[in-house]
């Protein structure tokens, strides 16, 4: 073939998809790791104080192509400067640090790739949430799905005869007719013709209800209270996520207890001292009023960091045992922050309860979240399991 | 870009090929494709298009088109080193963007034609790779993504652990296999045919059995008398068993790790080989850019500087010529940029031979004049260890501003503005472009058919986090216990894995 000296091509590249088919078997990767760390991402503080934003970086160390190379941190590097460089001159530091005692961030450094992934917050809560479910669910007297009848909401250009909507046919036939010149509601041509359409309303009946509770008394401290969070959190979005009509009820309590709304559980601050029954009590009065057991299937979670007056531990766990006589599940959690702890806790006298809908967990660190959540929505595959 | 750009374009191209020409530089025919920026950037990724898929790739490719989209970083053009010598320009570029890429372009392919590095490799890789992509996606189909993606996980850990240079006869290879075929056993790799090797194996234990000077171990004709596999365990007829007398091998260090195991690690496939076989060849192609990197970038951006400079050009065009070539150039105090180092290097060696001091004269025999001829002669004999030691002189280091810094604690200090040092330490961080040479110092460990590499020591500490994820890598391919001698904290040291657990040990 002749030799020619150079070629100008523009080829049709539409076809060339491999570095997206790559990009999502790489993205594949990514998922597969942060699913086997997501004990430690659940406590994430970028995630729990993301204010609703969509999109989280999680740190994942995994994918990265190892190979042996040198340690960059123990390497002398060559950089370009401004030419006032002394000897001991900090030219950059290593990222953030110490910052809610994850291992290195990635920084303005050579040699270090660390790969951020971002997802969003309902993939992360998919992962999360894969293998979850409210325990015990049972079918209820009330439905979990009522239809109420039909709701006409729309107008279209076809349709049934039956469903002609005649005012708007003969409105249309007129502004058409006014247009030409001749304001009158005749003729009135097909494409006039105006239909009314509906939708099946549908209403779904809450079979469901949760009744949060937490201890905000003086004694919950940052931790407590970060931890507590972190559980309820994921406790919403995994109830949102996956039962679209489950209702909530958020109780605070230090030595009263008060029904809250949400911003004010996740933002309330502490005082006071504890008496954990008063929110058994309201949480009683609840399902006494709002919510018949045979209606509803009932949860109810407390979480404190057991420093209760000694004086009113028996007395809840009598509240416990009616709150079990009621519900489908009942689950305490206790924080411990070792500094603190004492015996004497709310813990050491529920260990006295037997029954399998109690469901006691211990959470001593941020990477014990994970396993509370489990703990308390593990499925039960036994029984005929509702989803709404 | 439009077609009325293209045609002028190409009429420009016609133009300044002449005059590279005129100006010494010899490069391949050119195919220029205009490729929409995806398409850079899947190249970008792969290193070249046709390559073959792995999720190592889409990581990358994610990260450069992210880098893209949020106009981070920009790359104008992709060169492959092939002949007739592919050149990818992005289809966002300018007019005049593309003219300064072109001309960048003829500076890389005359540098693929001529640097001695070269000389060896493939000037057919994109229908080579294209070649591997294929049979690596039947062997997908008929193994198993998972299986195949694990293989090339292993096989890419390594992949920088070949030897572009072999150094002549005898080549450790041949001994190797004259090795072999002595201890009677079938040269590797396997074959269909293997079965028939192991009739003379059965005749020989036969032999053996009857004859009174016989002093294989039980174990062995055991083995022999059992399958007559290839995979024969080891301790069978290896050297180090009893058979024979212990006898070390390879018979001296080899460094090529990846083409050794490929070629002696009994644990393989044959399909599992062909997938090394293929990466190695693709690493090995890859090699020589990986050690020219700053002298390649400076010789293209000294010839698109030089011949878009003698360009007439309209003042709305010389200030995107400059705007454009200053990003170039850019530097940052924490990476060395090439372009700029390259650049500065090649320009400094042709001001010092057309303009040599009195000592130069002296002591080098210089007469003045001789730049052009000088860098012509660098960049065909050096590579960026030698270049940076020969060649980054102090009035470089002095203007390019050059400094050392190391990591304290959780800082980075700037460490030295030593001319000298600066020189030195990027020298020594170039050596075997910039990556731990390991060698395999003996595959039959412990006499138990173990693998043992050693880092050939240089002063510089191998990442450990990484040592110890790539051992599993290693294992993977070589199947029995693997072991890596290097050194931390002034200490020689082994890393072992075998196959569960890691482990520390002084040798």
């Amino acid at each position: 073939m002749e030799s020619v000296p150079f070629l100008f091509n523009r080829e049709d590249w539409s076809l060339h998809r491999k570095g997206q088919l790559d990009q999502q078997r790489h993205q594949q990767k990514v998922k597969e790791a942060i699913r086997k760390n997501l004990a430690d991402l659940v406590a994430e503080e970028s995630i729990i104080l993301s204010d609703g934003k969509k999109v989280v970086k999680v740190p994942v160390r995994s994918l990265e192509e190892y190979r042996f190379r040198f340690d960059p941190g123990k390497q002398r590097h060559v950089g370009h400067g401004s030419g006032s460089e002394r000897p001991g001159d900090v030219i950059a530091r290593d990222g953030a640090h110490g910052k809610a005692g994850k291992g290195p961030v990635a920084g303005d450094r050579p040699g270090f790739d660390y790969y951020e992934a971002e997802v969003t917050i309902d993939e992360l809560a998919e992962l999360i949430f894969e293998d979850l479910g409210l325990p015990n669910l049972q079918q209820k007297r009330r439905p979990e799905l009522v239809s109420t009848g039909y709701e006409f909401n729309d107008v279209r250009r076809h349709g049934a005869m039956a469903n002609l909507d005649k005012r708007r046919t003969l409105l249309e036939a007129f502004r058409r007719n006014a247009l030409a010149g001749e304001p009158a509601f005749y003729p009135v041509r097909p494409e006039d013709l105006r239909f009314k359409t509906w939708d099946e309303a549908m209403e779904m009946r809450a079979s469901a209800v949760v009744l949060a509770m937490m201890d905000t008394s003086g004694s919950m401290g940052t931790f407590e209270k970060y931890i507590a969070r972190s559980f309820y959190f994921w406790m919403v979005r995994f109830l949102r996520t996956k039962y679209h009509h489950v209702q909530i009820v958020f109780i605070a309590h230090d030595t009263k207890a008060k029904e809250v709304t949400e911003e004010e559980f996740f933002t309330k601050g502490e005082s006071g001292g504890t008496k954990c029954s008063s929110a058994y009590e309201l949480a009683l009065s609840i399902i006494e009023e709002r919510f018949p057991p045979d209606e509803y299937n009932i949860y109810a979670f407390h979480f404190s960091d057991g420093d209760n007056f000694p004086s009113d531990n028996s007395r809840c766990v009598k509240l416990v045992g009616d709150l079990l006589e009621r519900a489908s599940a009942v689950g305490y959690g206790e924080i411990v922050n070792s500094r603190y702890y004492s015996d004497s806790t709310l813990m050491s006298v529920y260990q006295k309860i037997e029954d399998p809908r109690f469901v006691r967990v211990t959470i001593r660190d941020k990477s014990e979240v994970y396993p509370a959540l489990r703990a308390f929505f593990r499925q039960t595959p036994e029984r005929e399991v509702i989803t709404a | 870009m439009t077609d009325q750009e293209l045609i002028e374009l190409e009429r420009w191209t016609e133009r300044i090929m002449k005059r590279a020409r005129a100006e010494g530089l010899d490069f391949y025919d050119m195919r220029f494709e205009v490729c929409p920026p995806d398409v850079i950037y899947a190249f970008g990724a792969y290193g070249m298009p046709t390559r073959f898929s792995h999720w190592s790739f889409g990581k990358a490719f994610h990260r450069l088109k992210t880098e893209y989209d949020y106009n981070l970083s920009r790359i104008y053009e992709l060169v492959v080193n092939s002949d007739p010598c592919y050149a990818f320009l992005l289809d966002g570029n300018s007019l005049l963007q593309n003219k300064l890429v072109i001309a960048h372009v003829l500076g890389h392919s005359d540098f693929f034609k001529h640097n001695w590095r070269f000389r060896g490799t493939s000037r057919f890789m994109m229908e080579n790779m294209a070649a591997h992509a294929e049979r690596i996606a039947r062997y997908e189909f008929r193994y198993g993504m998972e299986r195949v993606e694990q293989l090339l996980d292993a096989a890419l850990a390594l992949a920088e652990q070949v030897d572009p240079h072999p150094v002549g006869p005898p080549s450790a290879q041949d001994e190797d296999d004259a090795g072999e075929q002595e201890r009677g056993r079938p040269a590797r790799p396997s074959t269909p045919y293997d079965d028939l090797w192991a009739l003379d194996e059965r005749l020989e234990a036969a032999r053996a059995s009857a004859s009174p000077r016989a002093e294989a171990p039980a174990g062995a004709k055991e083995g022999r008398r059992a399958g007559f596999s290839p995979r024969e365990p080891a301790g069978g007829d290896r050297p180090g068993g009893a058979a024979r007398p212990a006898r070390k091998w390879p018979p001296r260090p080899e460094k090529d790790v990846l083409g050794f195991i490929l070629r002696h690690s009994d644990y393989l496939d044959a399909w599992e080989r062909d997938v090394l076989a293929m990466v190695r060849e693709e690493a090995l192609y890859f090699w020589p850019q990986i050690e020219t990197k700053i002298m390649n970038e400076g010789w293209a951006s000294y010839w698109h500087l030089r011949l878009m400079r003698d360009e007439e050009l309209g003042e709305e065009d010389a200030l995107e010529f400059a705007r454009m070539h200053a990003g170039v150039i850019q530097p940052h105090p924490l990476h060395l940029n090439p372009y700029l180092l390259g650049l500065k290097i090649f320009e400094s060696i042709e001001a010092r031979w057309d303009h040599p001091s009195e000592e130069d004269r002296r002591r080098l025999g210089l007469t003045g004049g001789q730049g052009r001829e000088k860098i012509f002669e660098v960049r065909e004999l050096e590579t960026d260890a030698s270049f940076v030691r020969s060649y980054l002189s102090r009035k470089v280091v002095e203007d390019l501003k050059l400094f050392t810094f190391v990591h304290q604690g959780d800082e980075w200090q700037v460490e030295s503005v030593d001319w000298e040092h600066v020189r030195d330490a990027l020298a020594a961080k170039l050596a075997n472009g910039g990556i731990p040479s390991i060698w395999v110092e003996e595959a039959d460990y412990r006499g138990a058919g173990e693998l043992l590499l050693r880092h050939q020591w240089d002063g510089q500490v191998l990442d450990l986090e990484h040592l110890e994820k790539t051992l599993p890598h290693v294992h993977r391919l070589w199947g029995r216990p693997v072991h890596l001698l290097t050194v931390v904290d002034g200490k020689e040291t082994i890393f072992s894995f075998d196959g569960e657990q890691h482990r520390r040990s002084s040798p």
